[in-house]
């Protein structure tokens, strides 16, 4: 099946010399959930600003759908929605005047674009809002809007950059599941997040990208596999003894109650927990340090650096 | 894009266009037919009553052309001036240019919004001139096709201030220090042979010059230059900032990184 998108070489020189992609690939299937991850100013920005032509190229290749944007910009264009980092919408403008307008640039007649704006503030919560000017909107709000924006074509891809900056955890986790059921619905999407958690529960295949370079581009599953190194907190009812170890294992007695474990590759948890229940040492909870994701994140951060 | 969705595409840019310079009316309608007011009153009225004629018509007859013009370039370059850079401002141009429309559709949809407020400030002028004079129509096709073409011309030059300007003063900075002299200087209030001649063939550089006496001639049959000139002018600065209009928006020049 051709892939979603494409890219191959893809290369950014500013102006100024900064080189911000350095010949990067990347292939996203269609019907995919993929996350485009990496520091501040590593290129994720770029690479989309590339995709939908707000950023010129300095070389390489970007496929849409099987459609070159060297060879047939609009065309590639029409597969495309955006959900861009900064708002980018005219504030003075109504709500339902923003999605209709969006509709009519790629050709919608204003009948159809007038029913899709109306299902779309329905499902993204904006409707009593959409006579309102956008800038009368809170900052969750107009996140939606925009991703109610990016889908009023019916986008076959659909691009978030940092969909979920400043937007509070319920209205995160609200916005994620209906990004879920569009992507269930056949919409391909890709992420960029600094909310790794986020991208380990929706997605399913990975880059990560580093000064301008794709330091890894796997599934999330496989990358997980390769983490040599985990850090669990045992939360236990009782009161932990001043020393304690188990052999082969790093520990480290945070407070009374909370013991902290690191666990190598081909570690389990069993002889830990034995040696707390010989103790008399009840556990009632465990969680991992840091996200799993985000310890592989910094771990390959640091080896391409 | 096909061309149906390049026609709805053109509509839904004139219409947002319309809509905004409807929505602040009493900053982009009212004050053309304030100032106007006044010209006709302060120039036309007080001071003309003293001129006597002009081109063989009374100072009033003679200026109401030029002022009627006035108002069409200051609008309709406004106009697309100062909606082009909000929406490079604010950064919705990028609702635009992440979309299929082809670069002609995006500057025909900001052109045909200047034409629309040109034409409609030049009919609250012209009403309110009413007032003042008596208004007769030499050549109404004429009339037609210079308000057309002007507006044109100055929409285009409004939409490469917009895509030059990085600040809200830019926009203005041409307007206060190119076109006021230029519309002062190009005989909208006295005819060119006043000018010793010297003056009156640097005055032939202005483009000002050609659509004013193109639309004196219509309303009134006369003019200082000759009407083909006039028109071959006037069309050949459409063309020129036409293209140079489209080589801006197709190369991305202060539009993409």
């Amino acid at each position: 099946m051709t892939p979603a998108l494409k890219i191959q070489g893809l290369r950014k020189t500013y102006q100024n010399g900064f080189v911000a992609l350095d010949g990067i690939d990347l292939e996203v299937a269609q019907g995919d959930f993929f996350a485009l991850l990496g520091p501040n100013g590593a290129g994720k920005s770029t690479t989309i600003g590339i995709i939908s032509s707000l950023v010129t190229k300095s070389g390489g290749k970007v496929i849409v759908h099987g459609v070159d944007i060297d060879i047939d910009y609009p065309g590639a264009k029409k597969f495309l929605g955006i959900v861009p980092q900064e708002f980018n919408f005219n504030v003075f403008e109504k709500v339902e005047d923003i999605l209709t307008n969006q509709a009519g640039y790629y050709g919608i007649p204003y009948g159809v674009a007038k029913e899709r704006t109306e299902h779309y503030l329905n499902r993204l919560g904006l409707a009593d809002k959409r006579h309102e000017s956008a800038r009368n909107l809170s900052g969750g709000m107009k996140r939606r809007l925009m991703i109610a924006r990016a889908l009023i074509h019916a986008p076959k891809l659909l691009i978030l950059d940092e969909p979920t900056a400043g937007v509070d955890i319920e209205m995160r986790r609200a916005m994620y599941e209906f990004l879920k059921e569009i992507n269930a619905a056949g919409t391909t999407i890709i992420l960029t997040t600094h909310y790794l958690e986020d991208a380990e529960a929706l997605c399913r295949n990975i880059a990560i990208i580093n000064h301008g370079k794709i330091v890894t581009n796997r599934s999330i599953r496989e990358l997980l596999r390769d983490l040599n190194k985990e850090v669990f907190l045992l939360d236990c009812a009782d009161t932990l003894p001043a020393e304690i170890a188990v052999n082969g294992f790093e520990l480290k007695r945070l407070d009374d109650h909370c013991l902290e474990v690191v666990i190598n590759k081909g570690q389990d948890l069993t002889a830990v927990f034995r040696t707390l229940g010989d103790k008399q040492i009840s556990v009632v909870s465990m969680r991992n340090e840091a996200n799993r994701l985000e310890q592989m994140f910094v771990n390959l951060l640091e080896q391409s650096a | 894009m096909t061309l149906f969705e390049q026609y709805i595409a053109l509509l839904t840019i004139v219409r947002k266009e319309i809509r905004r310079y409807l929505r602040i009316w009493s900053q982009t309608l009212l004050p053309s037919a304030i100032t106007m007011s006044l010209y006709y009153v302060i120039f036309g009225s007080l001071i003309g009553s003293r001129i006597g004629e002009m081109g063989g018509y009374s100072y009033m007859e003679f200026v109401v052309p030029g002022l009627i013009m006035m108002a069409i370039v200051t609008n309709s370059y406004a106009n697309v001036a100062s909606s082009f850079f909000g929406a490079k401002f604010n950064h919705s141009v990028e609702e635009l240019l992440v979309s299929p429309v082809p670069s002609y559709v995006i500057l025909w949809g900001y052109i045909i919004g200047g034409v629309t407020r040109g034409v409609l400030v030049a009919i609250i002028v012209t009403a309110v001139s009413l007032f003042f004079t008596k208004l007769s129509i030499n050549n109404a096709t004429i009339v037609v096709a210079v308000v057309v073409l002007t507006s044109v011309l100055f929409a285009l030059f409004g939409f490469i201030n917009g895509v030059f300007a990085n600040t809200f003063d830019d926009i203005s900075i041409v307007p206060t220090f190119v076109l006021t002299p230029l519309i002062y200087l190009g005989g909208v209030f006295y005819s060119l042979d006043l000018l010793p001649d010297f003056w009156a063939m640097v005055s032939r550089a202005n483009p000002l010059v050609y659509v004013v006496n193109a639309f004196r001639y219509g309303m009134l049959g006369v003019s200082d230059v000759n009407i083909t000139v006039a028109f071959t002018m006037i069309v050949v600065f459409v063309i020129c900032a036409y293209l140079y209009s489209l080589y801006l928006l197709n190369s991305g020049k202060r539009l993409r990184s």
